[in-house]
């Protein structure tokens, strides 16, 4: 069962291969995104209980013991929405700033920005 | 989701990429639905569809819609050596993780997330923990979510921002 954290692993090497590799800003971006959902998948995977139930309290239990012992946690949950939250605004910001080195450069290459911006560095 | 990666880094088409992105992100809202994490699901779902239209909207500027260029072959052999160092690493890390279905919070004395299941319908009013741990417990890490938020439309709006913007040199 642990092979799921493996597939897991290869999505998040996959996204640190895009950031170094890749040449095009937008290409950077969304090799960031990929890093960003494999880590959340894993913390997810962490907390999750075989068989669990989402952690509402609805009238099908007795009471919040057998409650707890049924739910799947709710701590990692609570962590990764307030993560998947500061990805995004994360992942608007870094857009934003590619778009204004669109404005000024005209290109999303990272090596053509480079060279326009230190002329002796071809 | 793993063909979404790779189709989302090697393909030329940077529309393409980004639609294969999308498929990343709503297939990890459907794993966080079997996970039992409705409240995730339905985050995923909306972050997924801002990030998308941020994204199309970057794609969709003149002259910028393929991703060419000649490669280098220094990249790749750092990146390769990175890779492979970090894989070796996490191999022997994941060997020693518990079976996924065995929770953390069944294997510590004191777990706060029991201590969360137990006490949050009581302290806090909700039958939703996921929001009494995200809104009560943890009501600080919540703040600070607020201020990145913040700051982040701030940064954007004086980026993007035409008044007052000396014209460039050249």
């Amino acid at each position: 069962m642990t092979g799921i954290y493996f597939l897991i692993l290869a999505l998040l090497l996959i996204g640190v291969f895009g950031v170094i590799t890749q040449k095009n800003l937008i290409k950077i971006i969304i090799s960031v995104s990929i890093i960003e959902a494999a880590v959340n998948l894993f913390l997810i995977f962490v907390g999750y209980r075989a068989g669990g139930e989402a952690p509402i309290i609805t009238e099908r239990f007795a009471d919040t013991a057998e409650f707890a012992r049924l739910s799947v946690d709710p701590f990692p949950q609570a962590m990764v929405l307030t993560s998947i939250v500061i990805s995004v605004s994360l992942t608007a910001l870094l857009i934003v700033i590619s778009l204004r080195l669109y404005h000024i450069y005209g290109t999303y290459d990272i090596n053509r920005i480079w060279g326009e911006a230190d002329p002796d560095n071809d | 989701m793993l063909i979404g990666a790779f189709v989302a880094l090697y393909t030329d088409e940077l529309l393409s990429a980004v639609i294969a992105l999308g498929a990343i992100g709503f297939g990890s809202s459907g794993i966080f639905l079997l996970l039992r994490a409705p409240d995730l699901a339905i985050t995923q779902v909306v972050v997924e569809v801002i990030t998308l239209v941020l994204l199309i909207r970057a794609t969709m500027v003149i002259g910028a819609h393929t991703a060419g260029g000649k490669k280098q072959l220094l990249p790749y052999l750092v990146a390769g050596g990175i890779v492979g160092g970090l894989f070796i690493f996490s191999v022997f890390t994941l060997q020693n993780m518990p079976e996924i279905g065995s929770s953390v919070m069944d294997r510590i004395d004191d777990a706060p997330s029991l201590y969360y299941l137990l006490q949050g319908l009581d302290l806090t009013g909700s039958t939703n923990q996921v929001m009494s741990v995200l809104l009560d417990f943890r009501a600080y890490d919540t703040l600070g979510e607020a201020t990145v938020i913040f700051t982040a439309v701030l940064g954007g709006l004086t980026l993007l921002r035409k008044n007052g913007r000396a014209e460039p040199n050249e």
